[in-house]
Parts: C-alpha cells; structure tokens; sequence
C-alpha cells in the first residue's frame, strides 16, 4: 500500500534520514521503532510531506506522491496523528473531530457515530474545549480526529507518550480495533514492546537507518532488540 | 432546537436596538453627541470585528488595517464624487482623471473590492511572514501606502495631499448600523462556517491544521483577504462618516486604536468588539471629554483636569484592563441571552446558598 524507497531528508546540513526503504502492506499494522533521534518522526513528517524529502520516492498504492502538498496527500487517505497529539485546545471537541474531516464534504453523521462508538468518552464530552481533556482523553481525540478524513492509512506517531501504563493498554486496543475495521497503520514508539506485540511487521531505526526487519514476534524475541529497547 | 432559540433571540434582540436607534433619533436633536457615537461606533465595530477575524479567530497578528481602511476610503471617494463637481476637487489636478461617477452601494462594494485584492498581492510575500515579523511588515505596508496616496504624481487619482471630498454621505445612524450590520453578520456566518473551523484550526495550532489536510496559504490569505475587504467597507463608511478624505487620518494610531477595541472587548469574540467599540467610542468623545475642559467649584481650580488629560485617564484604564482583564470583557466568549441568564442565576444562586 505504502512504499517507501531510498528516503533521505536533511535538516539543514543535518541528515536526519539516511535512505530508508520499507513497505507498509494493505491492513496491516507496521511499526517503527527506535531511540530519540533516530530519525522515526522525521520519516512520518516526510510521508505526509510536512517537510520536503531530499531523495528518494514515496509512493501510495501505485501512485507517486513524493513531495506533493499534504492537503493533497490527507485527501488521498494518509492521516497523521502527530506526536504530542496536537489537538486545538480552544475548540470544542465536536469542532476538533470536524476539522479531521476538512477534506470531505459529505455528511459526517455516520464517521462521527463511528467514532463515538470506539470512543464514547468523547461522546460524553462533545461540547467541551479540547484543552481541557485529561492526557489519555487528548490522545482519544486525536486519533478519532485522524479518522474523520476516513483515511486508508493512519500513521501515529508516539500514541503513547506520556500517559500511564493503563491508559497505553487502551490506545493500543483500540489500535487494533481500528485495524480490524479494514485501516492500515503505520505506528513509531519508543515503547518497543507494546509496539511490537501490537505489530505484524517491525523495523527497528538508528540513526536514520533501518538495521533491522522482522515480523513482531521476531523483533521481540531478537537479543539485540531485547538488549537495546526492551531493557533486557 | 435550542440553537434555533438562541438565533431568534439573538433577532429579536437586534431589531430592539435597531427600534430603540430609530426612537432616539427621532427624539433627540440631530446634531447631539449619542448620535454622532452611535454613527461612529457602528463604523469602528465593523473594522474590529473584521481585525478580531485576522487577530481573534485566524491568530494572524497583523496591523495593517489602517492601510485597508484608507484604500477603501479612497476607492469610494474617487468613484462617488459627482462628475459636476469634480472639478471644484480636482482644482489643482485639472479636474481628474476619472470622469464617472458610480452609485453609493457600488462604491462602498469596491472599497472592499480594491481592498481585498491590495490585501491578495501584499499577503503574497507577507503572510510567510509569523506573529511580530507579520505586525511589523503589515504596519510599514498601511504606512508606505498612506505616502503613497499623498503622492503629488498620482494627484489626478487620489488629489495629492488635499482633501477629497463632496462625495455621497449620509446623515442618519440607520445607514451605518444596517451596512454594518450586514457585513458583520456576514463575518459571523463565515465564522461559523467550515472555514472557519479551519481559521480557528489554524490559530491554535498550525502543524495540526496542516496535517488534517488544511491548506495554510489558502486559508491564511483568504482570512486576509476577507478581513481587508470589510476593513475597506469601513473605510468608505469612515470617509462617509467624516465626509472628506485625508490620507493623514488612517495613521497607525487608527490602527492601534482599532486593535484596542478588539483586545478590551476580547480576541475572538465578535460581540466583545462590537460592545468595546461602542463603549470606546463613546468614552473618547464623550463621555470622558469633560476630563479636557478645566472644571471650577465654586472658586475651586479642580486639579489635573486641562487639555490632554483625557488621554492619560484612557491609558490608566488601558493598563486596568490588560492586568486584571486579560482577557477583554468578553474573553473568546460570544454575549447571548443564555449567557446572562447564567451569570445571574449564578449570583443569585449563590446569594440564596448565603441566605440559607
């Protein structure tokens, strides 16, 4: 579904992404992982083209999209939940969920029952300003904003920094969920071990490039992962 | 349902106003003060709201309104004056260049018009530009643009550095309150509309906003371009009001003051900069004047009170303001019946919790 090859992107003189190639396969849920500046989020930002790659291609169910605008890109399917969940803290939570759906034009009555139903928290809190949400409550948001465009693909980046162990559990379950229902996700975490039991297939990032590829269950039961990510 | 209740409310409530202008000027000479407030205040309240649409809604900090407002001035001014009697304007310009004259609505449309499309081609470079950067670049623009309206060679459009003026204008409040009213009105369902989701989307957080696909360019100079066009509305309505045009009126000071209306009656609230303008309005020409006249009891000198004193009482209250209501009297909050009723029950709520 998603392919990218020979990914390369610098900051300035800095190169973040060092040529990448990986293959997100149609309904499946791929992750990256690696340590802070390993050059994860840098790559999601490229898919989505909020910064401009310098080399190498992307492309999107057979269509090249490297470098396009990423309002066209979001209209194609790709959705991104970015890191720290970026919510619009004086809209209300109704209005955050309908900015997720800003390219479509149909009706949303149905996206946002969809939405309610795998979230009813949000439901509940429908009125109020995103900004006064808890934590787990903003990540809910987030990644039920992202499913509003009705994307093909959903990438998310760091769904679980800085919330408690438990709410984790939930994101991660609703994850899976939302795969079942037929989207294909692209996760970064720097939580290895909830992302690679949640994952089909797993690259593990450094320094900008992918060393390693394997299924979930192989990475997690890899020594040089176990030694280097999972504190074992 | 009661969304609905509030819209008919909120109607209801316009038509009282509207009623009450009507009866006050009916019964009060036509040259007394709450008039000549009431005319200008509907005119300020226009160009904040269209300010707070940039500032408030958009979190576009931008200072050019002054510029916009004098454009829109100027295109009225040129466009309406009688062909009779623009050779008596024109006198040091061999009567102008321009030899037509259109009806006020078309005039006062392309105020807007030509201010919109000013607005495109400045936010072309300048709305790259963020927060103080773009204050900064849309201040030097409404200054280089009021030079360049003074300008001798352009003289046989814009009449140099004299005044234009014997244009169409009006005498009553019903005129600016209707026109006013209708633009706001407008604003207000383009706030609410999906692009103005996306506007406010992109205040809060532009990264956000692009990613769920919102096109920042497009939607930051659309806001710009609205806010110029009614800015330029305003502008006619000014030169109207004051019914000649002098480039030396739309200083940065207009701005400023037009910026202070926006953030007394609070960033992204429409009806805060509607009450603010009125109460600013009303404050600067009336109801703090007596401050500038010296004042005997008895044989009494009242201290202080001379000439300019005004001013430095408004700076005090400015400074009471932006301390201790940061956020405007409205803060992001829109006044509605509901809301007051609120308030009220909240207070007496509390007094009987007291009593009890």
């Amino acid at each position: 579904m998603l392919k990218v090859d020979g990914l390369k992107v610098n900051y300035g003189g800095i190169e973040a992404v060092k040529g990448i190639s990986f293959e997100v396969p149609e309904k499946s849920i791929v992750t990256l992982i690696g340590a802070n500046g390993a050059g994860k989020s840098t790559t999601l930002r490229s898919i989505v083209s909020l910064v401009k790659p310098a080399a190498g291609t992307i492309e999107f169910n057979g269509e090249n999209i490297t470098g396009k605008d990423t309002n066209d890109i979001v209209a194609k399917g790709i959705t991104l939940v970015p890191e720290g969940r970026k919510i619009f803290p004086d809209l209300t939570v109704l209005e955050n969920l309908k900015i997720g759906a800003y390219m479509r034009k149909d009706s949303l009555t149905e996206d946002l029952n969809w939405v309610y139903d795998l979230f009813p928290r949000l439901k509940e809190r429908h009125w109020q300003a995103g900004g006064t949400l808890s934590g787990g409550e903003q990540q809910m948001l987030a990644v039920a904003r992202a499913l509003m465009s009705r994307p093909k693909l959903i990438m998310m980046d760091e769904p679980s920094l800085g919330l408690a162990p438990l709410i984790v559990k939930g994101i991660f379950d609703i994850i899976k969920e939302i795969n079942k229902q037929g989207v294909t996700i692209l996760l970064i975490e720097q939580n290895a071990n909830m992302a690679l039991r949640t994952a089909d297939i797993g690259y593990v990032m450094e320094t900008g490039n992918i060393t390693m590829t394997g299924s979930g269950a192989q990475l997690l039961a890899d020594e040089k992962v176990r030694a280097a990510y999972l504190g074992k | 349902m009661s969304k609905r209740k509030n819209t008919i409310i909120s109607a209801l409530l316009l038509l009282a106003l509207f009623g009450f202008i009507l009866i006050l000027e009916r019964m009060l000479p036509p040259t007394h003060i709450a008039l000549t407030v009431l005319k200008k205040s509907c005119i300020y309240a226009l160009v904040a709201v269209s300010m707070n649409l940039l500032n408030g809604f958009t979190g576009l900090f931008s200072l050019g309104q002054a510029g916009f407002m004098l454009i829109g001035a100027y295109t009225y001014g040129i466009l309406t004056i009688p062909v009779e009697a623009r050779a008596s304007v024109y006198m040091y310009y061999g009567g102008g260049i321009i030899q037509f004259a259109v009806p006020v609505a078309v005039g006062i449309l392309a105020a807007g018009i030509t201010a919109a499309a000013f607005a495109w081609l400045i936010g072309l470079p300048v709305l790259r530009l963020k927060s103080d950067y773009l204050a900064i670049a849309t201040l030097g623009f409404a200054e280089i643009i009021r030079a360049v309206f003074m300008w001798d060679k352009l003289g046989v459009l814009t009449n140099g550095s004299n005044l234009l003026r014997k244009f169409p204008t009006f005498s009553s409040v019903t005129f600016p309150f209707i026109v006013a009213g209708c633009c706001i009105a407008v604003m207000v369902l383009i706030i609410n509309s999906s692009y103005g989701r996306a506007f406010k989307a992109i205040r809060d957080d532009e990264i956000a906003a692009e990613a769920m696909g919102i096109n920042l360019a497009k939607h930051k100079r659309m806001a710009f371009c609205i806010s110029s066009f009614f800015a330029g509305v305003g502008g006619a309505l000014l030169a109207m009001y004051q019914t000649s045009i002098q480039a030396n009126t739309f200083k940065s000071a207009m701005t400023y003051e037009i910026l202070l209306i926006v953030v007394i009656g609070g960033l992204g609230s429409v009806t805060g900069s509607c009450i603010a303008s009125f109460l600013f309005i009303a404050c600067s020409e009336w109801w703090l004047r007596f401050l500038d006249a010296e004042m005997y009891i008895g044989d009494f000198k009242v201290p202080l009170l001379r000439s300019g004193f005004r001013k430095v009482v408004f700076a005090v209250i400015i400074m009471i303001i932006v301390l201790f209501y940061r956020r405007g009297i409205m803060g992001n909050k829109e006044f509605s019946v509901e809301g007051i009723c609120n308030f009220f029950k909240k207070r007496f709520g509390r007094k009987k919790e007291a009593a009890s």
